[in-house]
């Protein structure tokens, strides 16, 4: 298994978060992990992504240049991304914020309304982690358990009741798709 | 062997250096490597150490100076830019005798070039960026353990054979976070013994020791006497990782990030039923030439990779000194390699091919070399050419 993934969104929408989230919830599984962020000089609402491999074997270079998996979170990054993926690869879609679709048939396509079903869960900012949840049931790259234990490790100064609504986010999202 | 942890490049350098005993920091803030001065601001005085950000990289360099000649297991850090300014006093420690941690996260250059992760300094790491006859030992990791695991490597050489070491490193390796471990217990810098040649408060009536780094009476003889020890480090301290070398058509050479990109090459290439193999030096100075050499002399042609326009290629040349062909596969000033792309370069050395091959003659005749980058990492600046 090697997983490469890129996840993108705004400033602000936990890309960068969620990507740290899935590396350090590879590293729970006893595989071997990477995550690079997209730095530099960024502009305030511009948009972020960041690389993450998660395998059971070594990781070749971090930069994911033809992702396995995309995630896209907002509107922009979707012309951005669509291009570098795999042939067969899957893209995720943020249906909540992005109303085009990509033009490519040789890949797969899901739709999450992961901003809809935050709301519904009881908080709209943590949709990085509906899309999470997605990705795990579509992928199986890590286990929800996993997560759930690196949640403790990245987010060190979490609330227990914040922790507890980041895990219903990601069931939310595992249970949004087939 | 510890759990693994997920650690970001630059902080598991830290961590790993304070684990090595450093005691000493001096830096000047420059990215890609800024966390390594914040993670020293953060834990450096907790361990009983000093953490200073300095007004210049030029002052910084001077601290560790400083610092070293008292025995005290000093560093500092920069990225390339800064590392230039810091050239001076690199050659004035080497002229002194004295051992210190000197790491380089590459960016792009020349001049100010850019923040995205880059290999350019290798001229400048291996061949002295500082005036004089003097070598650095150079120690290029290609991962985050590697990144943790080389600072007491790094120390131990430069106190061996009293003169500065130094880790060459990449923007996107300082960047990265990866699941590693520590292979090494924490150091106890106390329990080191005391060097007889620091300088420190000397009482009932003992020798003053005292550093020197212009002795004043025969500077030949220094030198040629120094070179001894370099000799010896040619001989004996090379280190290097091979994979699939010993029976392959071509032997690619690669260093830090690139000789990644370099392994998934060589896996995929399997997939294809070509035969690729990877020899990376994890010191480029000393060389390890000899050993290259065997491979090389069993393969048909040898593919050097770097993010640079021919700097690792030269000390490869000498090494397989015209047995095999030698070819460039070249990602300047940010340009990031991948499987593919090496892959492309490959099949150019077996088939007689020019795609993804760099010749600076041909370049110069009008000959296009394509060099691949990746916009969406968002930190290339505003690079032209590369075409």
């Amino acid at each position: 298994m090697y997983q490469g993934i890129r996840i993108a969104g705004f400033g602000g929408q936990g890309v960068i978060s969620a990507g740290i989230l899935l590396a350090q919830a590879g590293v729970e599984d006893k595989k071997n992990a990477s995550w690079l962020p997209s730095y530099g000089p960024e502009m305030r609402g511009g948009t972020a992504n960041c690389s993450v491999v998660v395998t059971d074997g070594e990781v070749y270079t971090p930069i994911v240049s033809a992702p396995d998996t995309v995630i896209v979170m907002n509107e922009p990054s979707l012309p951005k991304f669509e291009p570098l993926l795999k042939k067969g690869g899957l893209m995720i879609i943020n249906s909540s914020l992005i109303n085009s679709r990509p033009t490519r048939t040789d890949i797969k396509v899901v739709c999450v309304p992961c901003n809809q079903i935050a709301e519904g869960v009881g908080m709209d900012r943590i949709a990085n982690l509906v899309a999470l949840g997605a990705f795990i049931k579509l992928t199986g790259a890590v286990t929800l358990e996993s997560v759930a234990d690196a949640m403790k490790k990245v987010y060190k100064r979490a609330k227990p009741e914040m922790l507890e609504l980041n895990k219903k986010a990601l069931q939310a999202g595992f249970d949004a798709v087939k | 062997m510890t759990e693994k942890t997920l650690r970001k490049g630059n902080e598991a350098l830290a961590e790993g250096a304070i684990r090595a005993g450093a005691r000493f920091f001096a830096g000047y803030p420059i990215t890609p490597q800024n966390e390594v001065p914040e993670y020293m601001s953060a834990y450096m005085a907790d361990n009983g150490g000093a953490f200073v950000q300095a007004e210049s990289e030029v002052a910084a360099i001077n601290m560790v100076y400083g610092a070293a000649a008292t025995g005290t297991r000093s560093m500092t850090s920069s990225s390339s830019p800064g590392i230039s300014l810091k050239q001076e006093g690199i050659t004035y420690l080497a002229s002194a005798d004295l051992p210190c941690l000197i790491v380089n996260v590459m960016r792009g250059g020349p001049g100010l070039g850019s923040i995205a992760g880059a290999q350019g300094d290798y001229f400048q790491a291996t061949r002295g960026g500082g005036n004089g006859d003097y070598r650095v030992i150079v120690l290029a990791p290609n991962s985050v353990e590697e990144l943790g695991n080389f600072p007491k490597l790094g120390f131990e050489l430069a106190e061996k054979y009293r003169m500065p070491c130094m880790i060459l490193a990449d923007g996107i390796l300082g960047q990265m976070m990866e699941s590693m471990s520590f292979n090494f217990d924490p150091v106890d810098p106390n329990k080191l013994g005391k060097f007889g040649w620091a300088v420190d408060i000397r009482k009932n009536g003992r020798a003053k020791s005292k550093v020197f780094s212009y002795k004043g009476d025969d500077l030949i003889a220094d030198v040629v006497e120094r070179a001894k020890r370099y000799g010896l480090i040619e001989k004996t301290e090379a280190r290097w990782e091979e994979r699939d070398a010993e029976d392959c058509d071509v032997l690619l050479a690669a260093y830090g990030l690139s000789s990644r990109a370099c392994l998934e090459a060589v896996n995929k290439a399997k997939e294809e039923g070509l035969k690729v193999g990877l020899f990376r030096p994890i010191t480029l100075w000393p060389f390890p030439s000899k050993r290259l050499a065997e491979l090389a002399s069993k393969a048909k042609a040898v593919l050097c990779v770097e993010q640079s326009l021919g700097q690792l290629v030269q000390d490869v040349k000498l090494a397989v000194n015209g047995k095999t062909p030698v070819y460039l596969n070249a990602y300047p000033a940010g340009g990031q390699p991948d499987g593919n792309t090496i892959l492309t370069a490959v099949r150019s050395c077996l088939n007689g091919g020019k795609e993804g091959l760099f010749d600076l003659q041909e370049h110069a005749a009008g000959f296009s070399y394509d060099c691949k980058r990746d916009e969406s990492l968002g930190m290339q600046g505003d690079l032209k050419g590369g075409k």
